[in-house]
């Protein structure tokens, strides 16, 4: 079978050929045409079948007519020009790039389209007066790059990028270049004849230079530091704080009474340095979203059937109880409400968890969030978007508490005392001087405060945390932050969930009973092909490509069953009291056959677990485990025998179940990292010391986390959790090599001997080799286990 | 003689000091500016795509070129 020559899928046993080209449907091949029509066809030349096979559309974005709804998507319109930014999931190659920044090819009236690859973003300038909003949202689609567009864009603020902190490293390393440059002469030719000369204007300038690394770069120092002390915690931005300021109080003292040249090159080059750790350490993952809620997964709007039976458009928050809506096939059920008429087969894997559609008769509830996969449905509302039952687990006070920095960090705890002793060696070298050479004092305290500058030991953490991170985004686990890493090493019980976390999306299908015939699985093949049942659907694409038969007497019987003649042999699938006219307790979703009155046997739809899902149980043994489901209980005997004795599970949680399941087990002080996947576990993820999503696409919805797994690398928990913990030792190590430069320092400092030249060498030795050592020992235990 | 030598080092002579420190500083300013507004404009934003793009400025102008001897030639 050849690849589809546009998306690289592996193509049926039929491809579709076109330009004596293979490909895997007719999607493709569309994309394909309009491409070499509009001379697009370089799309081809850069990278191997770039392509997605086009979503069919129709009216999915009528919506966007409806200029009220979206007039909060743009980012600026005037008369003639709109422009918009759109997300788009797809983009990945450079062929994406070059085909989305030609667009204006393929529509006179686009103006330009600029691209932000990291982002996965385009930012589309058009003429509204040729071309509609819907126009060119379709257009996208057509050529496979449909934008993602959901309630939370017309909420977002305009977003600003924040660049102060680059601005601070630039004042900052501007400044200790400079200041190096002008404080070397001093170094080097002491008491040189023009030298003395000159001193006053090296000396001003260096000051006024050292002014604004001082009190801009510096500046956040001194807030956080105040804060903490504040809040009566010594954290490690008080020693920095202390540091800076004896640093250039004595400095500024020495220049301006011309005792010396002070210290301004270490000072200059001690902030620059902290501020470059802040940055390694902010680590972004620019396409990735942690902040999503249920705004990011819902529509914009949806169409509200009015009274007279006219279809309009409005707003997901204008929606009233009582308003009749259409939900189309594909489309997302926004409230609950009652179902009025239509095939309801609802998808409701990422809701409740789960795992397979269910079907829906007039009159009974649906509830928000499902996934309509059958043809439109009418529905009745019983609720708003904010009352409905998935919406209102956002109400919980986890949601709305502000993120409070209540975690005491591995630096913060041991600066608490190395805070303490330093101040204690300051005043017993003080005390000691007093009585030696009263001259002495000022001079040595001063100088112990100045070593005790915890430069190394504030650069180790950053660094060492900043490094693991990129090393876990090469393997594609995303983490918020740096802090996250330390508290996944503090994790003891690890709760898993179960649909879409320890099982893929994918269902398998196994058959059980009397050994079908070839020609009957054609029958039955051909049955199925007349229903729009999802089970149906699944069961049809799993049987072997067969000719086409007519079916007579085709008969589908809501939530039962259906049943055809092909060939003169009655043919009945369904539900088991359909075709076995009894129903025993079994929890399993089958679909049972009967061929001319005479039962055969049945197809059971399973859920398939992720690869080494089970072995990543045994590898976790020195953990607490759980798993926590939404799915009813029928996979409970065959879960507790792959997994081991001691692990916890529980069926039918519903989604502020496993949120209060969560809070019951920290409550017995327990640190609990959640792996969830869909919407009903994001009260838990938020809930849980650690929560992170797990992903079969990263670039799709995932709710709300510390940090996001790419599902093919879910197996590498075991490793990555092993990784955390040897991060932090090395954290350790490397604060042990720190203090021993402290020590060096100090036994200049209390001799009093601390000339701005030793302060020179000495800062700048101490904290490169701090880095340099967590650097190589990150990558080095990364190695160790397989990885980088 | 060693007068002679004093006399070649008085602080007149190097005077180009203030000079040359003046030009070296206000030429780090310059750039620094420069840095600062290139910060601000959002070059540093997007660290990706631009490398991508560079390379398609070519990739246009060939296209073009293709296409004007096209209609010469009909």
């Amino acid at each position: 079978m050849p690849d589809c020559f546009h998306c690289g899928a592996k193509c049926d046993s039929k491809p579709v050929i076109f330009d004596s080209k293979p490909f895997c449907c007719n999607g493709c091949k569309t994309v394909y045409e309009i491409l070499n029509e509009n001379d697009l066809s370089c799309y081809y030349d850069f990278e191997q079948a770039p392509g997605a096979i086009p979503e069919e559309i129709k009216s999915k974005y009528a919506y966007l007519d409806a200029e009220k709804i979206v007039e909060k998507l743009y980012d600026f319109v005037d008369e003639e020009t709109s422009v918009i930014t759109f997300y788009i999931p797809h983009i990945h190659c450079s062929s994406c790039i070059w085909v989305l920044e030609n667009l204006h090819r393929l529509n006179d009236a686009i103006v330009s389209g600029i691209v932000n690859f990291p982002k996965k973003e385009i930012r589309i300038t058009f003429n509204n007066t040729k071309i509609s909003l819907r126009q060119v949202v379709e257009l996208l689609s057509s050529i496979g790059y449909e934008p993602y567009i959901s309630l939370e864009d017309t909420a977002k603020a305009k977003r600003t990028v924040d660049r102060t902190l680059i601005y601070k490293l630039g004042v900052a390393g501007f400044a200790f270049g400079n200041i190096m440059l002008l404080s070397f002469p001093e170094y080097f030719q002491t008491n040189e004849f023009w030298l003395e000369h000159y001193k006053p204007l090296f000396r001003v300038l260096i000051f006024i230079m050292a002014l604004p690394v001082v009190f801009y770069s510096a500046s956040e120092y001194f807030i956080s530091a105040y804060k903490g002390l504040k809040h009566k915690i010594l954290n490690i931005d008080v020693p920095i704080a202390l540091g800076v300021s004896v640093l250039f109080i004595r400095s500024a003292i020495e220049i301006i009474f011309n005792f010396g040249q002070g210290y301004f090159d270490s000072l200059t080059g001690f902030v620059f340095f902290l501020l470059l750790g802040k940055i390694f350490q902010q680590q972004t993952y620019s396409f990735l979203s942690f902040e999503r809620d249920y705004k990011s997964y819902f529509p914009i709007a949806v169409t509200k059937i009015n009274k007279d039976q006219t279809e309009h458009t409005i707003s997901i928050y204008d929606i009233k109880k009582g308003d009749r809506l259409l939900i189309r096939n594909e489309e997302l059920i926004p409230v609950d409400g009652i179902l009025i008429n239509g095939n309801a087969q609802i998808d409701y894997s990422f809701v409740t968890g789960e795992s397979l559609p269910v079907s829906k008769k007039s009159g009974d509830k649906l509830f928000a969030g499902g996934k309509q996969l059958a043809g439109a449905i009418e529905m009745e509302v019983l609720q708003t978007v904010s009352q409905s039952y998935l919406t209102q687990l956002w109400s919980n006070d986890i949601f709305t508490k502000k993120q409070t920095n209540t975690i005491k960090t591995l630096t913060d705890s041991i600066s608490k005392r190395f805070t303490i002793i330093v101040l204690l060696i300051a005043f017993f070298a003080g005390v000691f001087w007093y009585f030696n050479d009263a001259s002495m004092v000022a001079n040595v305290v001063t100088a112990v405060l100045i070593v005790a500058c915890p430069c190394a030991l504030a650069l180790s953490a950053p660094f060492a945390l900043g490094n693991m991170l990129r090393i876990f985004g090469k393997h594609k686990l995303y983490l918020k932050n740096a802090d996250v890493i330390e508290n996944l090493s503090n994790v003891d019980t690890v709760i898993f969930d179960k649909t879409g976390t320890l099982t893929t999306n994918k269902t398998t299908i196994f058959y059980e009973g009397e050994a079908l015939s070839t020609d009957e699985k054609q029958w039955i093949r051909n049955v199925l092909r007349e229903s729009n049942h999802p089970l149906s659907r699944m069961l049809y694409g799993y049987l072997e490509t067969s000719e086409k038969i007519k079916v007579d007497n085709f008969k589908e019987i809501f939530g039962k069953g259906i049943q055809g003649e092909v060939n003169k042999n009655k043919i009945k699938l369904g539900s088991e009291d359909f075709v076995k006219g009894n129903k025993s307790d079994t929890l399993q979703t089958a679909i049972f056959i009967n061929i001319n009155n005479r039962y055969k046997g049945k197809f059971i739809f399973e859920n398939t677990y992720r690869k080494n899902s089970m072995a990543i149980f045994q590898e976790l043994k020195e953990y607490k485990l759980g798993v926590l489901s939404g799915d009813n209980e029928g996979e409970k005997e065959y879960l507790k025998e792959l997994l081991p004795q001691e692990t916890i599970l529980a069926f039918n949680q519903k989604p502020s179940d496993k949120l209060s399941y969560i809070k019951q087990l920290q409550e017995s002080n327990q640190n609990v990292l959640m792996l969830g996947d869909g919407l009903n576990d994001a009260g838990a993820l938020a809930q849980s010391n650690v929560g992170i999503a797990v992903s079969e696409n990263t670039n799709v919805f995932s709710p709300a986390s510390d940090g996001i797994i790419d599902a093919g690398s879910f197996t590498w928990l075991p490793d990555f959790l092993k990784l955390t913990k040897s991060t932090l030792k090395i954290i350790k190590i490397s604060f042990v090599l720190s203090f021993l430069y402290n020590f060096i320092g100090m036994f200049f400092a209390v001799t009093g001997n601390l000339s701005p030249i030793v302060a020179a060498i000495l800062m700048p030795i101490s904290s490169i080799s701090v880095v340099i050592f967590v650097t190589i020992a990150t990558n080095f235990v990364a190695k160790r286990i397989r990885f980088a | 003689m060693k007068n002679l030598i004093l006399r070649n080092y008085t602080y007149k002579d190097m005077n180009i000091v203030f000079f040359m420190i003046i030009v070296s500083l206000f030429m780090a300013i310059i750039f620094f500016i420069l840095f600062l507004k290139s910060v601000k404009s959002g070059q540093y934003d997007d660290m990706y795509t631009p490398s991508v793009r560079i390379l398609f400025e070519d990739e246009f102008v060939e296209k073009k070129e293709d296409k004007a001897t096209d209609v010469e030639t009909n």
